[in-house]
C-alpha cells in the first residue's frame, strides 16, 4: 500500500480545503471498499481527509415529510430507523440485501454512493480496465462478463455500479447534498453518476474535493407500499445479478403512480422511465407489468456471459409489481 | 507516517505508534500480542477478523487503526470474565460448534454483535414482518444476520443451535 498521510479536519470546510490542497488525495468514511482498493493497490491516495465523523450521523425529518439523511449514518442505522422502515422500506431493504453485518456497522452513506465497481478486472492491477488505467482497454467485454452491464455500458466499459442502496434512492428520486471548492449544491442521484461513454475513469459528476454531506428522500405518499428484491448466485451476501427497487400506487385497479430502478444492469443506478410511463394511468395487471418490463429492456445489449439478465430483470419486475399491487408475487 | 494513538483492547489501555496504513487487525494482533481475531481473507469477506468495536461488530481488517484514535475494542478473549466464560463461548462448546476453530472468535464475535442488533429491534434481510417492534430469532434470521461469517469447515450445522441457545431459544 503506497504509502499516506491522515488528517482529520475539524469540520466540513476544513475538510474540502485539505483534499483541494492535496490533489492525489481522498476522503474516507467507513473505509469497507477504499481500504481495500488501497490495500489491492487499485487506489493509491497520498492523503486521507478523514470525514466519518464530520458530517451529520443523524437522520432529520424535513418540513412536508422529506427526511434528510447524513452522509455519516452508517448502513446499519439507516437500515433500521423506524421513519425509514414506514415511510421507506424499499430503502431498509435494499440496504440490508447489502454487504454483511459488519461491513454495514462500518460503511456509510455517502460512502456507499461512492463505492466503486467490483467488476473482477478492475480489482486485479494485472489485467487492463480503462476505468482503472485510462487507455489500457477493456478485459470484461469479451472476457469475463456473467455479472456485468446489459445497459448504458460503452465498449470502453461494461462495469455494473455496486450499490443496492443506491438502487432504492433512484428510484425514489433522491436528492445528494455535497459541499465542495465551489461551494454547496443539490444533485438529483439519478444525475450524480455518469454513464461510462469513453471516460470510464469517472463514476460521478463530483468534483475534486467535492464531499457528500446528506441525502434527502423527498415525501412519496406511497413510499410505504415499496419493495427491493434482489436476485444473486447466494442467499445473501453477494452481489446482484440483477434487483428492482420499486413503490407502486394502485387505485381502482389503474397505476396511479410509480417509481422503478433496476440494479446489476448497468453502470449506475438505473431508473425505469420508459417503464414508468408505460404503467401510469394503465391496469396494474400481470400483463401490462410484463408489457412495460419489456419496454424497458428493449434496446438491452447484453455481453456474451449474460444474456439471462435480460428475462431475468424483466420477470424480477413483473414479480415485484404484482407483490405491490396486492397479488401473489 | 507515523501516528501515535491509543486504544482499550479487552479492558487494557495501550498506547501505541502506528504507520498510518495498519490496520486494527495488525494493530492488535503484530503490535499488541491480541491474536484471539484472526486475518482470514483481508478484504472483509470472511469476517474471522470480527472484533465489536465501541460495542457493534466490524471487520478490523477493513479498519484503520489510525481512524479510531481512543476507541474500546472487545476481542473474542475478551468476552470471557476472567475464567468463567461468556454465554456465547460456552453455547460454542455446548454445540460443538467449530472444527478447526480459525473462524470462531470472529463468529463468537459476531454473533454478540448480532443479538444485541436483535435486541435494539433491527430487521434484516428475510424479516418477514419489517416493522415489528420485537426480532424472533428463527434459523433463517440467524443465518442471515451471520452471513459475514464464512466456516470453511461448516460447522454452520451447529453454529446456528449455539448461537439460537445463547439468544434464549
Amino acid at each position: 500500500m503506497r504509502p499516506f498521510a491522515y488528517q482529520q479536519p475539524g469540520d466540513v470546510l476544513e475538510a474540502v480545503g485539505m483534499l483541494a490542497a492535496a490533489p492525489d488525495g481522498t476522503f474516507l468514511g467507513g473505509g469497507t471498499n477504499l481500504v481495500d482498493l488501497m490495500r489491492l493497490g487499485v487506489a493509491t491516495p497520498d492523503v486521507l481527509v478523514d470525514v466519518r465523523r464530520l458530517t451529520s450521523d443523524r437522520i432529520e425529518e424535513l418540513p412536508g415529510g422529506a427526511l434528510r439523511i447524513g452522509a455519516a449514518v452508517t448502513n446499519s442505522d439507516l437500515a433500521a430507523d423506524r421513519r425509514v422502515r414506514r415511510q421507506y422500506p424499499v430503502v431498509s431493504q435494499a440496504v440490508l440485501s447489502g454487504a454483511s453485518g459488519q461491513l454495514r456497522n462500518m460503511a456509510t452513506t455517502g460512502g456507499n454512493l461512492l463505492q466503486r465497481t467490483r467488476c473482477a478486472y478492475f480489482q486485479d492491477l494485472t489485467t487492463p480496465c480503462n476505468k482503472r488505467s485510462p487507455g489500457t482497454g477493456c478485459s470484461a467485454l469479451h472476457g469475463y462478463n456473467r455479472e456485468l452491464a446489459i445497459v448504458g455500458w460503452s465498449r470502453e466499459c461494461c462495469a455494473t455500479h455496486p450499490s443496492d442502496m443506491a438502487v432504492a434512492m433512484t428510484a425514489l428520486g433522491a436528492v445528494v447534498r455535497t459541499h465542495g471548492p465551489d461551494g454547496e449544491r443539490a444533485i438529483p442521484v439519478t444525475e450524480l453518476y455518469q454513464l461510462p461513454g469513453d471516460t470510464p475513469e469517472r463514476d460521478t459528476v463530483l468534483g475534486h474535493g467535492e464531499l457528500i454531506t446528506s441525502v434527502d428522500l423527498p415525501a412519496l405518499s406511497f413510499g410505504a407500499n415499496s419493495h427491493y428484491r434482489k436476485v444473486r448466485d447466494r442467499a445473501s451476501y453477494a452481489f446482484a445479478l440483477v434487483s428492482v427497487a420499486a413503490a407502486l400506487d394502485v387505485a381502482d385497479g389503474l397505476v396511479r403512480d410509480v417509481r422503478l430502478a433496476l440494479g446489476g444492469v448497468a453502470p449506475r443506478p438505473w431508473r425505469a422511465t420508459r417503464a414508468e410511463d408505460a404503467l401510469r394511468g394503465e391496469p396494474a395487471t400481470g400483463q401490462r407489468f410484463r408489457y412495460a418490463a419489456a419496454a424497458e429492456l428493449a434496446d438491452a445489449r447484453p455481453l456474451s456471459g449474460n444474456a439471462f439478465k435480460v428475462p431475468l430483470a424483466v420477470n424480477l419486475i413483473v414479480s415485484v409489481l404484482l407483490e405491490l399491487a396486492g397479488g401473489q408475487p | 507516517m507515523d501516528v501515535e494513538i491509543a486504544l482499550r483492547v479487552d479492558g487494557r489501555d495501550c498506547r501505541l505508534a502506528v504507520d498510518t496504513r495498519t490496520t486494527l487487525l495488525d494493530a492488535l494482533r503484530e503490535r499488541l500480542g491480541v491474536t484471539s481475531p484472526k486475518k482470514g481473507c483481508d478484504h472483509g469477506q470472511c469476517g474471522a477478523c470480527t472484533v465489536l468495536l465501541d460495542g457493534r461488530r466490524i471487520n478490523s481488517c477493513l479498519a484503520l487503526a489510525v481512524a479510531h484514535q481512543g476507541a474500546e475494542v472487545v476481542t473474542a478473549a475478551g468476552l470471557a470474565d476472567g475464567d468463567g466464560l461468556h454465554p456465547m463461548q460456552q453455547a460454542f462448546i455446548t454445540h460443538d460448534a467449530f472444527q478447526c476453530g480459525y473462524c470462531t472468535p470472529g463468529q463468537i464475535c459476531s454473533a454478540v454483535g448480532m443479538l444485541a442488533e436483535a435486541e435494539a429491534g433491527w430487521p434484516s434481510a428475510v424479516s418477514t414482518d419489517f416493522d415489528a417492534e420485537k426480532v424472533v430469532l428463527d434459523d433463517g434470521e440467524i443465518a442471515e444476520r451471520m452471513s459475514g461469517n464464512l466456516c470453511r469447515c461448516a460447522a454452520y450445522a451447529n453454529i446456528v443451535p449455539a448461537i439460537a441457545q445463547a439468544a434464549g431459544r
